[in-house]
């Protein structure tokens, strides 16, 4: 299953960054293969619409759910309509590892 | 130690109508904090980002300006333009006629442009092209009383709620490094997108009204726009003594509301005294009856956050 | 005539001089007051209009047609606020993001859009006080977008011979006050002797310089502060049309919903004559 998480920077090892709109990084994360890559977020730099730029590439890169803190209400609307899970860290959740780790597939 | 919750809590200051009196409190809640005796650190968010006005009484240094890239605009190719008009019925803002210095091409007038771009895509020869603008700068700077968030817009443009949201955003993420317990955001005037921005996502806001006519309805408004959001707020009244029904008006609605009137400021010379002085007027004129009342305020409002009170 | 009175910083008099000037003039022409601040209008509580005429201000926002969509996603790629999104062969619309500018309907290849008007306010028209033709602009509650509201009330605002338009500026330097002052005559700005009044004032001078509109200033409450700003605005060669001394009781007055005018009459003899002055410096720029 493909996870986007929402990160600091660009490794499994970066702290996660808590606001998915303008996060700095999605990593992308397959937890078969355990094969992941790294994308500068494409709603960062944007003046608006942010969340819905963000969300659009996790919609497009084929993610079945998506790890960050704090979901705006554009992203949210968008990944419920794509059918996306969204979940939350955890407080305790500092790397990209860890909310991989963390992470429950709840059907 | 503390076991307290470790989020940094928000405060957003807000008023509606203008002029009530936001910053002149921001600027003494800043120095109350940094006076009290183990006091805590605590971040200053200035949303007012297109009159801020926070930095003129906070005396910051190490002013290091960041720019603030917002939208784009369009610009016309002189060489490429064949002037054949199909960009002008598309635009909805007025913004293309032709160029005052040479009327055989079309011209864009930066002010007006919304920056769509529906021209860019109805023009034949592709002379039009949408350019990032830089619209601002922002600054994290240091002042005696902790480190200040704020920003210039430039004048004129669009997209100060983003702006907004860059600084409390970064003004977050220093308080969380610095485990400080509280973000204080000094809001702008009006209910929009700036406003939206700043209450977003906050703990507490903090009402600034005074007594007139005008501070009530606006007063309405800024509580329905908090209430809107999920912020859950409170009020004090400033220059509480200018217009005596006028300030009984404002106790009944907060008491037919169920919304905490927590201090009433009386209007005091000592505010435009020290705003002339540039710093905050606790600092100036500990005595005056504004610092006593803005004191009392102050310590209402941390209680309400829940913040340490060593 | 077409003036608007603004200020940059928020508090500083707009609404008390725009509406004492509008009474004023109500003797020498039809003067119509157009209160711009949709946010958080005040223009309202002097003037006292009945209003006859409520309509829906509208941004047109994007309906996507389903039968006729491909799920080509070019609307989306054009959408320069990122105001639609594609998920699988739904596009979806933020309406909120949406600057209403029509661009994803001219470019769809299918013509598999409409716009349809979405209500983010009212726009509402009266009369007033001294027979003052009142308009005004009411943002809904958390909708973001003033300027689309501000932009259809000036447009409602058809040239008619003998008519003075006192368009009553929002708060602040951005986009909103902007739009208030495109077409305007003269600016006249409403600060105070404060620090605070001083900064904003300047960043208005410099939207003024770009914009092209002759401008001069009244300042408010006069004796609060210093006189720092004689200097700036005589730097930039801006005219101090008036100065309204600070007063208690006239700042408890205007509290009640009572103009200048009201207050003190002498302010309408006052006000016709600073009128007289901005005719001058407009008159002055045209030649």
């Amino acid at each position: 299953m493909k996870l986007i998480i929402s990160a600091q920077n660009s490794s499994l090892e970066s702290q996660v960054d808590r606001r998915f709109g303008r996060c700095a990084w999605l990593i992308l994360f397959d937890t078969e293969t355990h094969q992941w890559e790294a994308f500068e977020n494409p709603g960062v730099s944007q003046s608006g619409g942010a969340g819905v730029a963000a969300a659009q590439f996790v919609v497009d890169k084929g993610a079945e759910v998506v790890l960050s803190g704090d979901f705006g209400p554009n992203a949210s609307r968008a990944f419920q309509a794509a059918n996306i899970g969204m979940q939350r860290f955890t407080d305790s959740t500092k790397t990209v590892q860890e909310a991989v780790n963390q992470f429950k597939y709840v059907k | 130690m503390s076991t307290q919750n470790s989020k940094v809590k928000q405060l957003i200051i807000l008023s509606g109508k203008g002029g009530t009196g936001k910053t002149s409190i921001s600027a003494a809640f800043a120095h109350l904090n940094a006076a009290q005796a183990n006091s805590h650190p605590m971040v200053f968010v200035d949303a007012d980002v297109d009159a801020a006005n926070l930095s003129l009484v906070l005396e910051p240094e190490n002013l290091d300006p960041k720019e603030f890239w917002g939208g784009s605009l369009a610009e016309i190719d002189p060489e490429k333009c064949i002037n054949c008009g199909a960009c002008n019925p598309v635009c909805r803002y007025d913004a293309i006629f032709p160029d005052p210095k040479n009327d055989q091409v079309q011209w864009i007038d930066p002010i007006a442009c919304d920056g769509c771009a529906a021209c860019v895509y109805a023009c034949p020869t592709g002379a039009i092209s949408m350019v990032r603008q830089q619209e601002g700068n922002w600054f994290q700077s240091n002042t005696s009383y902790g480190k200040l968030f704020h920003a210039e817009l430039f004048p004129g443009r669009e997209n100060s709620g983003k702006l907004v949201t860059l600084i409390k955003q970064q003004a977050r993420l220093y308080a969380e490094d610095i485990q400080s317990q509280c973000v204080v955001i000094d809001g702008p005037p009006g209910i929009g997108c700036p406003v939206i921005s700043a209450c977003a996502g906050t703990d507490l806001g903090l009402i600034v009204t005074e007594p007139s006519l005008m501070g009530l309805h606006d007063l309405k408004r800024v509580l329905g726009t908090l209430r809107h959001f999920h912020v859950p707020s409170v009020i004090c009244i400033n220059k509480s003594d200018i217009y005596p029904e006028g300030t009984r008006a404002i106790r009944e609605f907060a008491a037919a509301e169920g919304l905490d009137l927590i201090g009433e400021i009386p209007y005091d010379e000592s505010i435009p005294r020290s705003m002339i002085e540039g710093k905050p007027v606790t600092v100036l004129f500990p005595d005056s009856s504004a610092t006593k009342a803005i004191q009392a305020v102050w310590h209402k409002t941390i209680g309400l956050l829940h913040l340490q009170e060593d | 005539m077409q003036i608007a009175v603004a200020s940059g910083k928020g508090g500083t008099g707009k609404t008390t001089i725009a509406t004492s000037l509008a009474q004023s003039l109500a003797g020498l022409a039809n003067v119509r007051y157009v209160d711009c601040d949709v946010e958080a209008p005040n223009g309202h509580l002097f003037l006292k209009p009945e209003f006859t005429e409520i309509t829906p201000a509208v941004i047109r926002i994007p309906q996507i047609q389903t039968e006729k969509c491909t799920a080509c996603g070019r609307c989306v790629e054009v959408c320069e606020f990122h105001a639609l999104a594609q998920v699988g062969k739904n596009i979806l619309v933020f309406p909120q993001l949406c600057h209403g500018c029509g661009s994803c309907t001219w470019n769809c290849p299918e013509n598999a859009i409409i716009e349809v008007p979405n209500p983010i306010g009212t726009i509402e028209r009266g009369m007033a006080v001294e027979d003052i033709e009142f308009f005004r602009g009411l943002l809904t509650i958390s909708e973001p977008m003033s300027t689309p509201i501000i932009r259809q009330l000036k447009k409602m605002m058809h040239p008619q011979p003998n008519t003075i338009n006192i368009y009553d500026a929002p708060p602040g330097a951005s986009c909103s006050v902007v739009e208030t002052l495109r077409g305007v005559d003269f600016a006249l700005l409403v600060t105070e002797p404060t620090p605070f009044g001083l900064h904003d004032l300047k960043q208005m001078l410099g939207i003024l310089r770009d914009m092209n509109i002759p401008s001069g200033v009244v300042i408010n409450r006069d004796g609060i502060g210093d006189d720092s700003l004689k200097d700036i605005l005589r730097e930039s060669n801006i005219p101090i049309l008036l100065r309204v001394p600070f007063d208690r009781t006239l700042a408890e007055n205007l509290a009640a919903g009572r103009t200048l005018v009201d207050v003190y009459p002498k302010y309408r003899d006052i006000l016709r004559e600073l009128y007289q002055k901005v005719t001058e410096i407009v008159g002055g720029k045209a030649k």
